[in-house]
């Protein structure tokens, strides 16, 4: 019997990987992957909820957006990054100071 | 005695989680890639064993079959050694260790000690049906706004990505 608390531990692990790669990388791809990673453990929160705890399938309607827009937001991401890669021949965000303050 | 759904669940656990590792550490970005992908097919079996069948089929179509393939694309179209390179400091590594570790131990042991870590499952998963009346109902006036920023954004990503050249009207 798989309980509740097993899949939030699975989603919290993701989490905790997507963080660390926030932190850590610098190449702007990466950066693409942990966004993805942090909204696949936000996602499987929503699925576990809603199978646990609602009768209704809200959470699941919700995580459809969830992924429709995370779609959205990767290609819009993968052209900004491809812009910035023609621009500065680099794809390292230390690197990227046109909109620092 | 471990059933076949355990086994499922931790085989499905360790390529959700491993395959998230691949992605970040994998010395090559394609390789990463492909463990994305890897990622999104774990977390789509766990929604499969979450009673969720219509949700992880729309994961496997559209972060698969759209997100990664688009990764890769993307990847492969601009092979150059700029992509690859990706040297953090010792430091910096040292402290996302650090803070990754703390992160997963507080959020794993404050769910495992909550009350609702062991919860009963509804007696009945939510259903196909469900899922429609709830997006054409409630979620109508949403599911028009979404589709408008998925046109916005796909076309503000090809006026980004298009190619200025010099006399071109």
């Amino acid at each position: 019997m798989i309980a509740l608390s097993d899949y939030l531990a699975v989603s919290g692990g993701l989490f905790a990987v997507g963080v660390y790669g926030l932190v850590t990388k610098r190449n702007a791809m990466r950066l693409v992957f942990s966004v993805e990673v942090l909204v696949n453990a936000a996602n499987i929160n929503f699925i576990a909820f809603n199978r646990f705890l609602w009768p209704a399938a809200l959470g699941q309607t919700v995580v459809l957006f969830s992924i429709a827009l995370a779609a959205a937001e990767a290609a819009v991401i993968l052209a900004i990054v491809v812009v910035a890669y023609r621009i500065h021949d680099d794809v390292d965000v230390s690197q990227l100071k046109n909109l620092k303050g | 005695m471990v059933d076949i759904t355990d086994a499922v669940f931790i085989a499905a656990a360790v390529v959700t989680v491993g395959g998230a590792i691949a992605a970040l550490e994998a010395r090559e970005i394609i390789y990463g890639a492909v463990g994305l992908a890897g990622s999104f097919f774990g977390v789509a079996s766990l929604f499969f064993l979450l009673d969720a069948p219509f949700v992880a089929v729309f994961q496997i179509t559209v972060y698969i079959g759209a997100v990664a393939v688009l990764i890769l694309f993307t990847v492969m179209l601009v092979r150059e050694e700029g992509w690859f390179k990706d040297s953090p400091k010792a430091l910096a590594q040292a402290a996302g260790v650090v803070t990754a570790v703390a992160l997963a131990l507080s959020l794993v042991l404050s769910f495992t000690g909550s009350a609702l870590a062991n919860a009963p499952l509804q007696a009945s998963a939510p259903s196909f049906v469900g899922i429609g009346q709830i997006l054409t109902g409630q979620f109508g006036p949403i599911l028009e706004v979404l589709a408008l920023v998925l046109a916005a954004s796909v076309l503000g990503a090809m006026a980004l990505a298009k190619v200025e050249r010099e006399g071109s009207p």
